[in-house]
């Protein structure tokens, strides 16, 4: 949008940049393609909202953070978790409901977080992650921690009132937020440009006087570059930035969700791009071999597999777990 | 404990709760005052007049108006290193920034297994009697209490004005600090002995019935004590979350007779909470049925004579009381 020459363009995609890209986006995609499958079996409780298609964002985001950066994200976060590198298995322990679960099996899908990677979490409540992400900026601001905090929301967030206060909070403390949407066309049921006049959620930014960018979001490099350069950004002092990666949701609003509410073959028509398949045409181009992709693809299976075999085994939280960390002492 | 403070006995609760502020910012970096017109303008109130010409900019700072914004940003920094005291500038607009409170600060602990702590303040200010009409005048503590995860501290008196903000500042978790504005001008003694936050006070023994209340209430309950022909035992909460039941249930043992006064509307209030605890502990030891005195269902009207007669009165409060000697 309005600053190509300032925010793309600084970092230049490698093959082997674009390979550990590729993986993340396999581990993301075989992860959820489980969950999916667990939840339908009703071995995953709750509520589940895959981020399937989508993982170009997470995958070309998370590498562009850097260690103690923070991440604020929405009850579609299992692939930034994962881009951030919080553990399979505890994850995994978590959706299964698991006393040695991240989160003790009190968080779920919904509120996965890891602090100790600056995963501030997943949140149930649409545009919360704006306000919170830009709290955790502004502590990085106040205590000088140098830290970037990203703040991840759907473009149905973006007719929440939390949307334009954070955006504008951002904007006059020139904080260190890196706003990040992903606009997968639906608000939950709704194709989200029925919900507003103004077509692309970039667009807002300029009203919060704050500079923006719209990127292909299953272009994983495409979307790596533009991170990484509005993170620098971000990192020197220039203030917020926000990124509008466009991208598509493969599944429904939550897992069960059958979405009857969706035209026919747009689907057919986004999955022709998906994001995997986008890398993996860019990487045999550059010469790596299919069965080294297969290889990494068939990896994170493994390591999926193994994450659900284990929380399988694994006991529920002992009933005291329901009682503490109400309060801190 | 006495704090070592600049606020002199016979201080005004109102510099007392600033006093309170600025020893937070003093001893502790991570501590900000967040919220509208809290800068140099020093708030509608002044309760923060001269924090930001003493600690500046970065740490006395002007929010938009922008509840939602601003409250969620102040859960955000607490999450990540600052303890925030942020201002909702009337406790009525917490109904625009509930989400940051209720779903946010409350939970994210407990969802993360400890993983996060939330040390914010949550400063509100209320209070009817003032002709400000239904969106300036509600008493909504029993909400927050309601809520696990949250603290509802509502300091009566000078002292814990300023003792009970700083406890709040060092608690790890979310404290809803509720001021009522009636209380800003009172004068008393800053030096009083210090209690743990999370205990009740005794603030004037009696035999006959056991007065329970909190906030601006207080003085009412004294009031009535001075004047009635019963012997009150008044008792200051100080904090519905925590409650003391412990110190309450102690004098209902002795009194038999249970009043609780408060300024929130009587129906679901705080009070109903209370009555429902003591008649189950104390049952067979009470002399009466447990009364409350608080405001109608109704919301607060802007004529000062119609709102007047919708408040509980020392005389209301002591003729309840006496009422309920008579009883039996």
């Amino acid at each position: 949008m309005s600053t190509n020459e300032t925010a793309a363009g600084s970092a230049s995609g490698t093959a082997t940049e674009e390979f550990d890209l590729f993986a993340t986006m396999a581990l993301i995609r075989a992860f959820e393609t489980r969950v999916s499958e667990l939840y339908r079996d009703s071995e995953i409780p709750g509520f589940v909202h895959t981020s399937l298609g989508q993982e170009a964002v997470a995958a070309g985001v998370g590498s562009a953070l850097a260690d103690g950066d923070y991440v604020a994200t929405t009850h579609r976060g299992h692939g930034h978790c994962l881009a951030r590198g919080m553990d399979v298995e505890a994850m995994m322990a978590e959706l299964f409901a698991r006393g040695e679960g991240i989160c003790h099996g009190k968080g779920g899908s919904m509120h996965i977080a890891d602090p100790a990677k600056g995963v501030l979490g997943a949140n149930a409540i649409v545009g919360a992650s704006l306000p919170l992400g830009v709290g955790a900026a502004l502590s990085s601001k106040l205590l000088g921690q140098g830290r970037v905090s990203a703040a991840f929301f759907g473009e149905g967030a973006v007719n929440q009132g939390a949307f334009h206060e954070a955006v504008n909070l951002a904007a006059i403390w020139d904080l260190p937020a890196l706003l990040v949407c992903e606009n997968n066309i639906y608000a939950e049921f709704s194709d989200s440009r029925r919900m507003t006049r103004v077509p692309g959620v970039a667009d807002r930014a300029a009203t919060y006087g704050i500079e923006s960018e719209t990127v292909d979001g299953n272009d994983v490099l495409a979307v790596n570059e533009l991170a990484l350069a509005a993170a620098a950004r971000c990192r020197e002092g220039a203030g917020p930035f926000l990124i509008e990666a466009e991208t598509y949701r493969w599944h429904g609003h939550y897992e069960g969700d059958a979405q009857p509410y969706k035209p026919e073959h747009e689907a057919t028509a986004w999955r022709e791009r998906d994001p995997l398949v986008v890398s993996r045409t860019r990487l045999l181009g550059t010469g790596v071999a299919a069965e080294q992709l297969d290889e990494i693809e068939n990896q994170a299976s493994t390591r999926v597999e193994a994450s659900i075999e284990r929380a399988r085994q694994l006991p529920p939280p002992e009933l005291e777990e329901a009682y503490a960390d109400v309060y801190g002492e | 404990m006495s704090t070592a403070s600049e606020v002199k006995p016979e201080a005004r609760y109102i510099d007392a709760l600033g006093e309170g502020m600025a020893l937070a910012l003093e001893e502790d970096e991570r501590v900000i005052v967040l919220g509208i017109d809290v800068g140099a303008g020093g708030g509608i109130f002044r309760v923060t007049k001269g924090l930001h010409e003493r600690f500046g900019d970065e740490r006395v700072i002007d929010a938009p108006i922008s509840e939602m914004g601003y409250v969620g940003a102040a859960v955000g920094a607490a999450m990540t290193g600052l303890r925030p005291i942020v201002e909702i500038m009337f406790m009525d607009f917490v109904g625009v920034c509930m989400d940051p409170i209720l779903n946010q600060a409350a939970k994210l602990r407990y969802m993360t297994a400890g993983a996060l702590e939330i040390p914010v303040v949550f400063r509100m200010q209320t209070g009817a009697g003032r002709s400000a009409g239904a969106q300036h005048s509600q008493s909504l503590e029993a909400w927050f209490a309601h809520v696990p995860g949250l603290k509802v501290v509502l300091p009566a008196t000078v002292a814990d004005a300023r003792d009970l903000m700083l406890d709040a500042v060092h608690d790890p978790n979310p404290v809803v600090f509720v001021e009522n504005r009636r209380l800003y001008a009172m004068r008393g003694d800053a030096e009083a002995e210090r209690l743990p936050l999370g205990k009740a006070r005794v603030a004037r023994p009696g035999d006959d019935v056991t007065v329970v209340t909190w906030g601006q209430m207080l003085r009412e309950c004294l009031s009535a004590a001075e004047e009635s022909e019963a012997s009150l035992e008044v008792i200051d909460l100080r904090s519905l979350a925590p409650l003391d039941l412990d110190t309450v249930v102690e004098s209902v043992r002795r009194s038999g007779r249970l009043l609780i006064v408060h300024e929130a509307v009587q129906d679901f209030g705080a009070g109903a909470e209370i009555a429902a605890r003591v008649g189950d502990l104390l049952f067979d030891e009470l002399r009466t049925p447990v009364r409350r005195l608080g405001a109608p269902a109704v919301p607060m009207p802007f004529s000062p004579d119609l709102e007047r007669a919708l408040l509980p009165t020392s005389k209301a409060i002591s003729s309840a009381a006496e009422g309920l000697k008579a009883e039996g």
